[in-house]
């Protein structure tokens, strides 16, 4: 056995890979819950593939029969239901998880030199991941997949001169159709998922060059014993993927609970009007986006202005991109900082939920006027953090991790 | 592992030609990079509307015999709703009322054929015709005829109203100011074939 191991060994990279990425990887030793997601979104990511395979047995990707094939799915298959409630849990799941990463990063300056890049791959992930939740929202072709398809190939129908000739090219016909929905369906299965998995591989690798951040920001690196490994590490396997094995152990509780119990989860996992199979004639009285892209939908709304509007809401996601150089601050950990950073951190986070919530709510004029309060907030972080972090007053980092 | 290098002519090597390796290399590039741009002609163009989709953008006859005044119909001409309203000539005398809450009241945005750019946006005062899909992102707005309504506020006069982000049009399609919409509901190209009889897509008016 240990021969056939050695014969392998020699012909390819595997116990110096095991070591560079897992054995002899080290990682500060002062995880918190926050340093969870990392390794959850990796297992949701298994579970939307592993299942959105074998949804692909019986799924068909035309408009006339998309929507009864995914009943078909729900009721005819064995065991049908459970994988179509793994694979839509598993987008919710996706994005919770996706939004507390990106929460954990925020916190303690994760995004932070030298981790830029980290951080931009971080950012495409989300944004492609946006691309493969919205074109596989579209397949079961309800009403709110359609609307909701409609509404967004028309945002960029708003891009002046080619706008409406690229609205067109997307969508193959003069509104959505069979056409959109076969190609949304080559995209989700085969095209993102490809881009996803090697942006994932991009985000691991530099991750794994420069090293974790951690709750104290400490760059653990500074202090080394005489082999060369990190005073305050510890190496990734065993320690920190018997760490995360219990993390995935309790995700998957709760995501057997949803799964099991609540899968539409009162109307936000899987919305109502979806149950309706699309009627191109006609749109709903109250169309809405899935929850995590509501924030967005909040402040394209929020602006009386279609092309505004849409800058906006790109805005809204590039600005998060341009984080490691907004901040202008060198002390990474919110623990560190400044009072004014937190509340500032808080004002975000609470105008991100707000938005949320406005984002589901039908258009009134207060509700607009709400939209718009908050979304000066959400780019308002963005300014007062390259504002104030310039001059601001932290408090002394320590050499090594004691806490 | 052998340690052994294989030799590899490097930059500085002697009685290697520099500026014909880069004229070879940036030859190289551009002609490859042109057939890469020619190979994505093909690729792109396949996401266009096929000749079936195109074809069955063909024009569409309506019989609006039984459309009762201030009723409206939609029919389906390239997938689109198409709106139908037979207004009342009341609501018709009103429409001039509106202008000044109008963002394009005089239809200069090229928003309509030739012969709908008028007061009416239609080929004749009663009977209007436009593409159902709001000009902001796309949703079929609804036909609210009625006046005043307690949503809509005491100065509805009737119109559409599109659900999804609250744009307002009047009774011939014009939109009005400080919603999201930018311009007016689309009038697509149609004709009367007789009193009773529409085609849409069409401009031809005698094809009967």
């Amino acid at each position: 056995m240990n021969r056939l191991f050695q014969w392998f060994d020699a012909r390819l990279p595997i116990s110096s890979f095991w070591n560079a990425h897992l054995a002899q990887y080290y990682v500060p030793k002062n995880f918190n819950i926050w340093y969870f997601f990392g390794s959850l979104a990796l297992t949701v990511f298994v579970i939307q593939i592993v299942s959105g395979i074998w949804l692909t047995m019986n799924y068909k990707p035309s408009a006339a029969e998309a929507f009864a094939s995914v009943e078909y799915i729900m009721r005819d298959v064995e065991w049908g239901w459970l994988i179509r409630y793994m694979h839509s849990t598993g987008a919710s799941a996706f994005f919770i998880v996706i939004y507390l990463h990106m929460m954990r990063g925020l916190m303690y300056g994760s995004y932070k030199n030298p981790r830029e890049l980290i951080w931009i791959f971080g950012m495409l992930i989300y944004v492609v991941l946006m691309a493969e939740a919205f074109m596989g929202y579209l397949l079961p072709w309800g009403q709110m997949s359609y609307w909701g398809a409609q509404v967004i190939i028309s945002l960029f129908g708003a891009i002046p001169f080619v706008g409406p000739d690229l609205a067109l090219w997307i969508r193959g016909d003069y509104v959505v159709g069979d056409a959109t929905l076969n190609r949304f369906f080559a995209l989700h299965v085969i095209a993102l998922p490809l881009i996803l998995l090697f942006l994932i591989g991009g985000h691991i690798m530099a991750l794994h060059e420069v090293g974790s951040n951690n709750p104290e920001g400490i760059d653990i690196k500074k202090h080394k014993d005489a082999n060369g490994k990190p005073l305050d590490g510890v190496a990734f396997h065993p320690y920190y993927t018997v760490k995360d094995l219990v993390g995935v152990a309790v995700f998957l509780f709760f995501f057997a609970i949803v799964v099991f119990y609540m899968p539409e989860m009162g109307g936000y996992f899987l919305e109502k009007p979806n149950f309706i199979p699309a009627n191109p004639m006609q749109t709903p009285e109250h169309i809405a986006p899935v929850w995590y892209f509501t924030p967005f939908y909040a402040i394209l709304r929020a602006v009386p202005d279609k092309f505004l509007g849409v800058m906006a809401m790109g805005g809204a996601i590039f600005v998060l991109f341009l984080l490691p150089w907004l901040d202008r601050n060198p002390v990474k950990s919110i623990r560190y900082r400044s009072n004014t950073f937190k509340a500032l951190l808080a004002m975000f986070v609470i105008s991100f939920i707000v938005l949320g919530w406005l984002g589901m709510q039908p258009v009134t004029p207060l509700l607009t006027f709400m939209a718009q309060f908050f979304t000066i907030l959400y780019f308002g972080y963005f300014v007062a953090l390259w504002w104030m972090s310039k001059n601001e007053k932290t408090k002394p980092v320590p050499e090594r991790i004691t806490r | 592992m052998s340690e052994q290098t294989v030799a590899s002519p490097s930059v500085d090597e002697p009685g290697v030609d520099l500026r014909r390796r880069r004229f070879l290399t940036g030859a190289a590039t551009v002609v490859g990079g042109a057939g890469v741009a020619a190979a994505l002609v093909p690729f792109l163009s396949y996401w266009q509307p096929s000749a079936k989709t195109r074809a069955a953008g063909a024009p569409v006859e309506v019989d609006i015999g039984k459309l009762a005044e201030g009723q409206m119909m939609t029919v389906e001409w390239r997938g689109m709703p198409i709106y139908i309203l037979r207004r009342t000539g009341s609501s018709v005398a009103e429409l001039a009322a509106l202008d000044g809450g109008l963002r394009d009241p005089q239809s200069e945005v090229d928003q309509q054929p030739a012969y709908a750019q008028n007061a009416y946006r239609s080929r004749t005062p009663e009977v209007f015709v436009a593409v159902g899909i709001c000009t902001h992102l796309g949703c079929a707005p609804t036909f609210r005829p009625d006046v005043a309504p307690a949503d809509l506020g005491a100065e509805w006069k009737g119109g559409f109203f599109c659900p999804c982000h609250g744009s307002r049009f009047d009774l011939a399609g014009r939109v009005f100011k400080g919603v999201p919409a930018p311009t007016n509901l689309l009038v697509p190209p149609y004709a009367f074939l007789s009193e009773t009889r529409l085609i849409i897509g069409s401009d031809v008016e005698d094809k009967a």
